[in-house]
This record gives C-alpha cells, structure tokens and sequence, in this order.
C-alpha cells in the first residue's frame, strides 16, 4: 500500500510538471508563435496609451524580454525556491511555493489564491456534502421504486438539473430568495466563517443548493442506475436468501457496491471543484478560485492564469491520488491484486 | 488620455466662481425624485449623516493607490480618501465644471512666462494618522507616479509637461535627495511646478489624484494600493484591500469639514465590492442591498427594460451624459481622398447606430460633433445631415463618390473589438448602410485587450491590412477641447503603437490651433479654438461620429445628495449619503 | 390425536365432488407444494415459469430437480424462499405445516436462512465481493440468531472448519476472491448451513467446480444432510450430480412435472422422452467421445408461448406415434408404478418398447 502510493505521488509530480509545461506553453508560448510581440504582451500589463518606455521598464521587470526557457525555470525556481520581488520601495521575498507576481494587482499570487481558497472550500465542500447525500439518496430511492411516480419526478427534475446552466439557476434563485422573498438577505456575499458562521452558512445556502442542483441530479441517475445493476446480482439475492431485512440488503450489500463508482466519480468531481467552481462563484459574486480564474483570464493576468491552473491542477491529481486509495479501501479486489 | 470630461468656464470664470462656491453650499437647487432629476438637480439635499454605504461594481479599481489609477469613477471616488490640489465643484450641470481647492487655498498662480505654476496648501489638513500634510508629500506623490514600472497604470501628463521630466525615473530608482528639480517646496505649504512649455490647462492636470499626497515613509511602491494613508474625509480601512473583492473607507478622524467645505463627510463607512455579476449588481441595487454602481455606466438590459416599464422605479433614474463619444475615426492614410470620406459620412444610418449603443436612453443621443455637449468647446453643428436626416442620404453619398472619382463605391475593412456585442452591432450597421451605395466594407475583429496598442492603435497594421475605420470611444481626461482633442487630433500626438490619433490626422492649422489653446489664458479665445478644430475635422471628414453616450444611472431614494457630476458623467461621490432610516 | 382424526370426515379434495375452497388443508409433509404457479409479467407477454407444479418431501430426504435451463427448477426453488418479487404466485407452499404463500413477507424472511436455507451456484457471483467470508457468515448468522459477534465469529470458524476449509482461523478474514472455486462453494455451503436450515437448496451447487472438487462437494453435502437431518432440494440439469445423492427426482420441462420416482426407477426405468434425453445427455467416460452423448434435440421452449399440447412434442423424436394427441393435448401425470408419475402420451407399451429396444443399449 505504501509504495503504492509513494509511486502514485511520483506519477502526480510528474503529471503537475507536464501541467505546467503546457500551461506555460498556452499562455507565454502560442501567443508568440501567432507573432504576438513582447511589447503586446507587456502592453496588457500597463495602463492605457503607455509609452514606448513603460512598455520596455515593465517588460524588464515582468522578465518578458528572457528566452522562454529562462523564464519558465524562473516559473519553476519560484515555486520551488520562492522569489524575490521589487515593490519599489523595498525587495520583497515571496516565499515557496512561489506562484509568481500579479502585476494587475500588484500582489504574488500565492497569498491572493490562499486568501479566496476558503472560499472555493466553503461552496464546493458544502455543496458536495448535499449533492452527495440528495443525489445518492433520491437514486436509491428511485431505483427501488423504478417506474413509481417518485421516480418519474425524480428523474424529470434530474434531467432539468443536468440541463439547466448555472448562472441561469443562480439568477432565478437571487431574484426569489434573495430578492423577491429576502429569505438569504447575504446571499450573493461571502461572509468569513469566523467572522460570523450563522451568516456564513445562510449567506452559503442558495450557491450550495444551486451548485448541488447541477451534481445532485446527476448523481441522482447515476445512483439509480447503478442502483438497478446492484440489485440484480447474485448477492443481493444470497443476502435475501440469508435472510436480512431488506433494509440491510439495500444500505449493506446494495448501495456499498454501488458506491463504489460513485466515490471515484466524486473524488474527481471534487478535485475539479476545488480548482474553482467558475459558473457558480460569478454568478453569486462569490470571490472564489473560479472567480479569480475568471478575473485573471479576463485580465490576461499571466502569472495568475498560471497559478491558478497549477492549483487547480494539483487539486485534481490529489484527488485522483486519494480517490485510488480510497477505491483499494472499498473494494478490496483492488487492494490484493 | 482617456478618461475624463470637463468643465466650461475654465480659466478667467473659475476665479469668481471659485469665490461665490467659497462663500457657501451649493447654490443649486434641491430636487426629488423624478427621471432625469439629478441631471439639474440635487436630490434629497440632506445633511444626515451616520450609516454605511454600500457600493458595488462588477469589476475592479486598476489600483485604490490615487497615483497608479485611470478610472473616471476611481478618479471621482478616490477623493473621498485622497484629495488632489484641486477639485472640481460639487453642483450639478455645468457649474459642476468648475475647479475648486483641494488641498491647495486656490488656483494656481502663474508667472509671466507661464511655465511656472504655484500653490499654496491650506493650513491644518491631516492624514488619518494624525501628521501634518505638506508639501513635500504632494511633491512625492507627484514623483512617484514617473516610476511607470512600479506604478504603470496613471496618465503621463507630468511627464510631458514638467521641465527636464521625461527620463526621471521616479523616487524609488533616483536617489537625489532632493528628488525632481522641476517641483520645488520652498516651504511646507508652498508648490511650485516648473514646466517646459507653456500650458494653460495646467490647474487640472493638478485635480488628478495623481496629486494627492503620499507620505514617503508610508510609501511601499506597489504595495501601497493596501495601506493608502488617508487624507480626505476617509480612510481605506486598515487591512480591508482585497484587490479582488474589495474594500472599505471609515473615517479620518483628523478631518475637518471646515477646511474643506467641498466635500462630505457623510456615511460611518463606504463599502466597495468588486466583480459582482452584472445582473446580480443590478438586481441588488434595485432591492436595495447594494446603494450605487460605482463603475458609473448604468444599468444592464435586462435591468433597464425593468426599470423603465416602472414609473416607480424610473423617477429614481437619471440618463446621464457620460462624456465618453462613440466614434469611428476614418484613416486619412487608407482612405485619402476627403469626398470618399465624406461618402461614408453621408451613407451612414445614425439611428442603426444609435440602436446598437442601446437607444436614446441608456446608449445616446445621435452626434454630429466631435466634441461632446459636455466639454468646453461644444458647438452644436452638423455637415452630414446626421440630425435631420439620421437614416443617411444616399443621394449625397452618391455624390460625394462620383466626385471620388468612385462612382461606383469602393471597399475597405473595418476593425471591431470583437468582445465587445455593440460595436460589433454598430459595425454591422454601417456595413448595411454604407453597401447601399456600394462601398463594401469587411469587418475585422480583434481583442480588447491589445486593440488600442497593437491593431487600431498601430498605424502601420492599420495600413497593410486596408483597414479605413474603427469602433472607438474617447472621453476626455479634463473637461475642456484640449483634453478631448489633442490625443485623437494633433499631428504631435501620433505615436508606432497606442496610438490615439487613428485618422491620421495632421494638420499644421490644427496643430497650431492646438499650441494656441495651450498658451492662452483666454477662456473666450480657447473655446473658438476648439470649436474651430472640430469644424476642421468634421470638414475634413476625419471623424464619423456616432452617439454622444449616456448612462442610464439608478439612484436609490434613500441616497442623499444625489447629482450627476457634468465632469465625470456619473453621480458625484464626494457628497452622497444615507438617509436615517 | 390420531386416533380421533380416523372419524373425522375427510374433506374433499380439489377436483373432488363436494370439495370447496374456503381454506387450504394444511400439509403434514414438512414440505409440500400444491399446484405452485409462478408467472411473471413482461412486456412480451405472461412468462409462465412454474405451471402447476406439486411434490412433497420430508426430512432427511434428498429430492434431485432436473431440467434444461429455463424449465422452472430455479424459480421453484426461488418461489420456496420467497424471493420472488415481482411475480404472481398462486398455489400452497407447505412448510412445517406453514403455507407461505400469501404469509406476510417479514414472516417468511424470519424463516429464509434460518429453516430455510439456499446454497446458489457460482458462488463468486453470489457472494459479496467487499465483505469477507466470516462477515458474510456471522451476518447470516447474526440476523436469526441474538448473539454477540465474538460468539458468531467462532461460530462461523467452527462451519468453516465443518466444510473443511483448512485454518478456518486465519481464512475467516479472507475475501471470497481470495478463495478457490471449490473453497467458495464450501464457503457458501458454510453459510448456508450456519443455522442449521431444516431445508437446503442447492441450485446447481457443482455446476462451476471442476470434478474432483464436485464430488468433494456431493459428498460434503451429503455428509451434512444426514448430521443435520435437513431436507434437500438438489437442483441441477445434470442427472449425474443427482444420481447417487438424492432418493428422488423430479424432471421439469417448461415449467410443468414431467416425471417424477425414485431415483432408482428415474434411472433403471426412466418413463419420459424427455427424461431419456437428459439421461443420453450424460458424459461417459466409457464410451468413444463420437457415441458419448445422446443430446436432445432443438432448444428449450419459449415460456411465453409454449407449444399446444404436449410441452416436449416439438422435440421429441416419438410424438407421432400417439396419432397428434402429442399436439393438441397436455398429458396428464399418470401413476405407473407406486410413487412413480410420468405426463407423456406415449402408451406403456411403447414406452417400455422404445426405452428397452433404443435407449437403454445406447446409453
């Protein structure tokens, strides 16, 4: 098991570099194979009209005037070594993981991603929590009463769900329970859950439920589906033969096996979400790392596009990571072979 | 050159106007709600104070540092915390164009020569920790905005204008003690700007925040966006700067209204929350939880039919004039000949214009001038029929081409910021209306981001890939003809890349009108000047303008001192308040 | 008692004059079925599973089910458990005086592993891949039985070690994909028999398992019927697995009875057609592989829409001789020997003829 993950954790090194490789080469490489000069690039870094020496002082300064091999090793000793920064006033040091320097808003990334990270946690840990227990939940029960009316609406719902944006769902959900009935009067806002966890948590409910409707309904037929495989086997049958309740039939024996796709799925799903929810986080206003992946593509904000793709990233091969462990967990034919 | 409007009366009024403001509160009258209210007058004039303001907008300050920001609305809202030597007058309409102190007793005084400008500070004025403000930290804050690597984003007027400037490399490389040599502090309270040309227009590049004093044992370079010393009635709350979500002002306890009768000191505290979804802003701003759109540019669509399908909810709105044009400039290198120029002036359908800006309301009104109505200099005129006979008149078009000698149209393309829907719009639009006459145009879209440096903003591109036209906005950085023109009409002003003047335009009389303007003190003789130049360029064809743009603004009733600021084309944020509820 | 049960009227029997249905007669055999139908509906049409099927066994006996896949014998054997649930049942399922059809379904759960219990063939499939062996027996165990789990732990040591599984200490924590093929049946006969059932079922339990190991198997069943005194149901479309274990047998055939004797006759004088069919069908290793098998021919019939008549008519090589009533008619079963049944219209003689003169030399 342990150098099962100990390899696992190499695989996921490696797999973080090759991320960072095609990233960099996304965002410093294409541009200038489309013939993008450094004075463009440096030009999104200025403000309006600049003059040809701003363009120059900010192109030495962000290192856009290096080879591009200098400026990915500069990339990667940041991360690993940290880096020191100008501020004018007084060298700054930035310590490892260094994610590099905004220089849209004058801040290293690092701190600015650690900042709005308890907030990617609040929504998507919330949210999972829901979508989890609804979506499992309304499968099984759909599953065990396939082709009842509950199923039929459950299923419908799980279609609109998988269907409908979620910018679309969030609008509806601020202009009813927000605005028209000011039941979540801080919806829209994110408040610290030290700051006030009463609010915190009625401020979360709408983009909880929003951002679940989405995974739940998913889930939902997933479960089911699964759900109606499980309880044709062979040993939910042996499990009835022996006599157990039907209770213990489907948690124990059916919704065990069941589960086990579904955790791989959702460990996935999960990492992803870490990485930033960007629909749901815009659309309440919820200052986020989807958010901020947003606001940095917007602004063409290189070293935080980078940051945040290399989070992101990491978010999904830990989750890939654990979701591998966790399946040996589940299913022990996976741990023995 | 960008970003803001400007005044009338310039310089021979602005003494006396400055003289009867001093005496006392505004002279305008107080409105109440009703459409269009805050265009003329104040609304719910109130003294009430106490509560918490909160502002939103759906993206973010450049920086909160007043010497690295290029905003109007930061420009107008940075005031509240940052006061430059000069303000602009709080009253609605066209006496809001006026300047009045800041920092500084008065205007500033000016040599016989006219290259050296003098200030003097008032006596008293505090930052929010408690030390004196003087001039030495008007004379920094001035300094480091030449630090463009540390701090890119402001305006480079101080460049351009002071003596010996240009290679300065800002405080923070120099290591002079004395600092800048053309900005001299013979006391603590006295300023002296040395200039290297004359430059009559000189007392409002002083109202930029680019002068509001910075202590320089406070300063941190970049990282003074998060701990800004407060020297109006605000302070930026310690540690609240998120330069993604916001931030908030409480207030200077070292400020007394006293010394500064032009500004308020209204609310406990101002809320700023940035990057909210649009229509989520606009949602909250109507149910009240939010109380302004500081970005200033109005309602969104949806938003906007809601707003006024409802006579409740349209007497709190104003359509105000933003001061931003839309225009296209027409390259007079790709498209030389004046009467095929002249064509397309004539061609052009006005109205399909002003439908893709979004009507009369929220886009604009339909110009015929380069300048707008709010800056000094306007003179309403229209060579081009565009105000009797919007929808174009092919006839004349056509006779424009034949004496082109292209009777049976030409082509070109035409650039867009293809991110931006209206523009896109707008171009569509002229491309129907100009192949009535059969000039065939292309359109071409480009990224905002780099448009204004690499594709229209490159002369060089403009010509190889035969692009004539362009979407553009402009407004001016002060209120007047020179700060609306010079950028997008002197010859001086072209520049490789980032270039503003995309006509191409480069006419010596132009060019001398404009020096004109500089030197003279004489607010009669400049206002002909600029009235003279846009006649020019309307003549010459240089310009295809499309609407003078408004903002369709929404102002909750339970705002005090609510008006719309003629200089920034949006509500005046130096005197809004809370009613007690 | 019995004494007195000599005077009483003997109520008539269905199909008996003066016989009415108020309630059914309970069975004193410890098991019997009456009449058992089990249907299930589908979007095809009515799939008639079981059709009409009565037999009755007591302890200690072995009854052998034969048939091709799809005659029924499983769904019988299902039907008994009562873990059919969406069929419709109609019928009496007699046990221990009990009849459960129709008996709520909690009450004939209590009953399901604990005097009823049922060894599934393919025991990788049947048991649960997650749970180890010794869960998955303490479990079935547990639920009838109110003991801690130390108790039931050395309980299902104690069922490993009776199979014969070896260090059934440390093999308890095993999971079943751990365990052999054979080592998974006996694992399963362990559970199985963990509460001492008074009826097993073993469907097919040696279908999966090479033949050394199925006999180990046999016998190990065997051996645990006559400690238990259980009744058994060995079900299996091999008449060889059957031969030796069980007194009788019963040969199914879409769903219906088709004979029914003791082992000895099914074998010495099999009566059916079809009977004889699964009798050719058996390997011998004596025989050149060519002469080995006897097969019967064409496939087992739809369920759905089973042929007129006589069930077997469409493959059986002598329907012509019974002048179409093969066709048109369903046999009756008819006793030909005490205990011995057989629905075939062939008469005695013929069959006596055809088996003598045809059969039995090439088997």
């Amino acid at each position: 098991m342990i150098t099962f993950i100990i390899r696992r954790l190499i695989a996921a090194v490696f797999l973080l570099i090759v991320v960072s490789i095609v990233t960099f080469g996304i965002f410093f490489v294409v541009p200038r194979l489309a013939g993008q000069t450094t004075d463009q690039l440096a030009a999104a870094f200025v403000g309006k009209s600049p003059s040809i020496k701003a363009l120059h002082e900010i192109e030495q300064r962000l290192g856009l005037n290096l080879p591009l091999y200098e400026q990915y090793w500069n990339f990667v000793k940041g991360l690993v070594a940290g880096e020191y920064y100008d501020t004018g006033t007084q060298i700054v040091h930035c310590p490892a993981p260094c994610f590099g320097y905004s220089f849209k808003n004058q801040l290293p990334v690092w701190p600015q991603m650690l900042s709005v990270l308890p907030v990617t946690l609040s929504l998507a840990i919330g949210a999972a929590i829901i979508w989890l227990l609804a979506g499992v939940g309304i499968g099984v029960l759909s599953a065990l009463r396939r082709g009842s009316w509950f199923d039929r609406a459950a299923m419908t719902a799980a279609l609109a769900g998988v269907s409908l944006p979620v910018f679309f769902t969030a609008l509806i959900a601020l202009a009813l329970f927000r605005d028209a009935l000011p039941i979540f009067p801080d919806a829209g806002n994110y408040i610290p859950f030290f700051d006030n966890p009463g609010r915190w948590f009625w401020a979360l409910v709408l983009p909880w439920i929003t951002l679940a409707f989405l995974y739940a309904a998913l889930y939902a037929r997933l479960t089911r589906a699964g759900m109606l495989d499980t309880m044709g086997e062979d040993f939910i049958r042996t499990a009835r033969a022996k006599g157990l309740p039907e209770r213990t039939v489907v948690v124990k024996h059916g919704l065990r096996a069941t589960l086990t796709p579904i955790a791989t799925i959702f460990g996935l799903d999960l990492g992803l979400l870490l990485g930033g929810a960007v629909l749901t986080e815009t659309a309440f206003s919820l200052p986020g790392l989807g958010h901020f992946a947003y606001l940095a593509i917007q602004a063409q904000d290189l070293p935080e596009i980078m940051g945040v793709t290399m989070l992101a990233g990491f978010f999904v091969v830990i989750a890939n990571l654990i979701v591998d462990v966790l399946y040996a967990v589940i299913d022990p034919r996976v741990r023995y072979s | 050159m960008k970003r803001r409007k400007l005044i009338s009366v310039a310089l021979a009024c602005a003494g006396l106007c400055l003289v009867s403001a001093c005496g006392g509160s505004s002279s305008s009258s107080s409105g109440s709600a009703a459409f269009d209210a805050g265009n003329t007058s104040i609304v719910n004039a109130s003294d009430a104070t106490g509560g918490t303001l909160n502002y939103g907008m759906t993206n973010q300050f450049d920086s909160v540092d007043p010497g690295n920001t290029y905003y109007a609305f930061s420009w107008n809202f940075s005031r509240l915390y940052a006061v430059p030597l000069l303000s602009y007058n709080p009253a609605p309409g066209k006496a809001g164009e006026n300047l009045v102190p800041g920092l500084a007793t008065g205007m500033g005084t000016t040599s016989a020569d006219g290259l050296t400008w003098t200030y003097h500070l008032k006596s008293g004025m505090k930052f929010a920790d408690g030390e004196p403000i003087t001039s030495a930290d008007v004379k920094y804050a001035v300094e480091r905005t030449f630090a463009k690597d540390v701090l890119p984003n402001g305006p480079a007027y101080f460049q351009t204008y002071l003596a010996n400037a240009a290679n300065y490399p800002g405080p923070y490389k120099d290591k002079d003690p004395n600092g800048l040599a053309a900005i001299e502090t013979p006391d603590d309270t006295t300023v002296v700007f040395h200039l290297s040309q004359k430059f009559s227009d000189f007392n409002y590049l002083v109202a930029n925040p680019q002068t509001a004093p910075v202590p320089p044992a406070k300063d941190t370079g970049a990282n003074y966006q998060t701990q800004v010393v407060g020297s109006g009635p605000y302070t930026i709350k310690p540690g609240s700067v998120n330069p993604t979500t916001g931030f908030s002002l409480i207030k200077n306890p070292y400020w007394k209204s006293s010394n500064d009768p032009y500004i308020k000191q209204t609310a406990d505290q101002i809320n700023v929350s940035f990057n909210l979804a649009a229509d989520d802003l606009d949602n909250r701003l109507l149910s009240g939880s939010i109380d302004l759109d500081l970005y200033g540019t109005g309602l969104n669509t949806a938003a906007r039919s809601k707003v006024l399908s409802s006579a409740q909810l349209k007497k709190n709105t104003d359509a105000a004039l933003s001061g931003f044009l839309w225009y296209y400039p027409i390259d007079t290198q790709v498209i030389p000949n004046v009467d095929c120029r002249k064509a397309v002036e004539y061609a052009a359908d006005k109205t399909l214009f002003q439908n893709a800006y979004g009507g009369d309301l929220a886009g604009g009104d339909i110009a015929s001038t380069v300048l707008p109505p709010n800056i000094i200099g306007y003179n309403k005129f229209d060579d081009y029929e565009a105000l009797t006979q919007p929808g174009g008149d092919i006839q004349k078009a056509k006779d424009e081409l034949a004496k082109c000698g292209k009777p049976t149209g030409f082509s070109f393309n035409v650039a867009v910021r293809g991110d931006r829907p209206k523009e896109v719009a707008s171009a569509q639009a002229l491309q129907t209306a100009l192949a009535k006459v059969g000039i065939k145009i292309d359109i071409l879209q480009y990224p905002t981001g780099q448009y204004g440096t690499s594709y229209i903003g490159s002369p060089s591109f403009m010509q190889q890939h035969n692009i004539g036209m362009g979407t553009y906005g402009w407004e001016a950085d002060w209120p007047d003809g020179f700060g609306f023109l010079y950028s997008i009409a002197s010859g001086n002003a072209i520049l490789q890349a980032g270039n503003s003047n995309i006509s191409m335009l480069n006419d010596p009389q132009v060019n001398n009108l404009l020096n004109q303007a500089a030197a003279t003190k004489d607010q009669a003789q400049q206002t002909q000047i600029y009235q003279q130049i846009d006649k020019i360029m309307m003549d010459q064809a240089t310009v295809l303008p499309e609407v003078y743009a408004k903002s369709l603004l929404y102002r909750p009733s339970d705002l005090t001192n609510v008006y719309v600021s003629s200089v920034f084309g949006m509500y005046d944020y130096t005197q809004i308040g809370k009613k007690s509820s | 008692m019995s004494d007195e049960t000599e005077f009483l009227d003997v109520p008539p029997r269905p199909g008996e004059e003066g016989f009415v249905d108020l309630a059914p007669t309970p069975s004193e055999k410890f098991l019997e079925l009456r009449d058992l139908r089990v249907h299930f509906p589908t979007d095809d049409g009515l799939v008639k599973s079981v059709d009409g099927l009565s037999f009755s066994l007591e302890r200690g006996k072995t009854l052998g089910i034969v048939g091709e896949s799809g005659s029924g014998k499983s769904v019988t054997s299902l039907a008994i458990l009562g873990l059919h649930r969406k069929a419709s049942m109609s019928g009496e399922i007699w046990l221990d005086g009990q009849n459960l059809v129709g008996l709520p379904e909690d009450d004939v759960r209590r009953l399901r592993g604990k005097r009823m219990a049922m060894i599934f063939q393919d025991p990788l499939s049947a048991m649960h891949p997650y749970y180890t062996v010794g869960s998955q027996i303490i479990e079935a165990y547990r639920v009838h039985n109110k003991v801690s789990k130390q108790v039931a732990r050395k309980h299902a040591i104690e069922m490993l070690d009776r199979v014969g599984i070896p260090q059934p200490q440390s093999r308890v924590d095993d999971y079943p994909h751990q365990f052999s093929g054979g080592m998974r049946q006996r694992a399963m006969i362990a559970m199985a028999l963990s509460c001492d059932p008074e009826l097993l079922i073993a469907d097919e339990p040696t279908t999966a398992l090479d033949v050394t190991v199925q006999a180990q198997i046999l016998d190990l069943i065997r051996d645990l019927q006559q400690e238990f005194n259980s009744a058994v149901i060995i079900i299996t479309h091999d008449l060889g697995v059957v031969a030796e274990l069980s007194d009788d047998i019963l040969v199914m055939y879409g769903g219906r009875m088709v004979e029914y004797g003791t082992a000895r006759e099914i074998f010495r004088e099999p009566q059916h057609p079809y009977t004889w069919g699964l009798l050719g069908s058996m390997p011998r290793l004596d025989r050149d592989r060519a002469d080995r098998l006897l097969p019967i021919q064409g496939t087992p019939p739809s369920l759905i829409n089973l042929p007129s008549g006589c069930a077997f008519h469409t493959r059986c090589r002598f329907a012509d001789l019974n002048g179409g009533a093969s066709e048109t008619e369903v046999p009756e079963l008819v006793e030909v020997s005490t205990g011995h049944q057989v629905a075939c219209h062939l008469s005695p003689e013929n069959r006596r003829r055809i088996w003598d003169d045809e059969i039995s030399p090439n088997l």
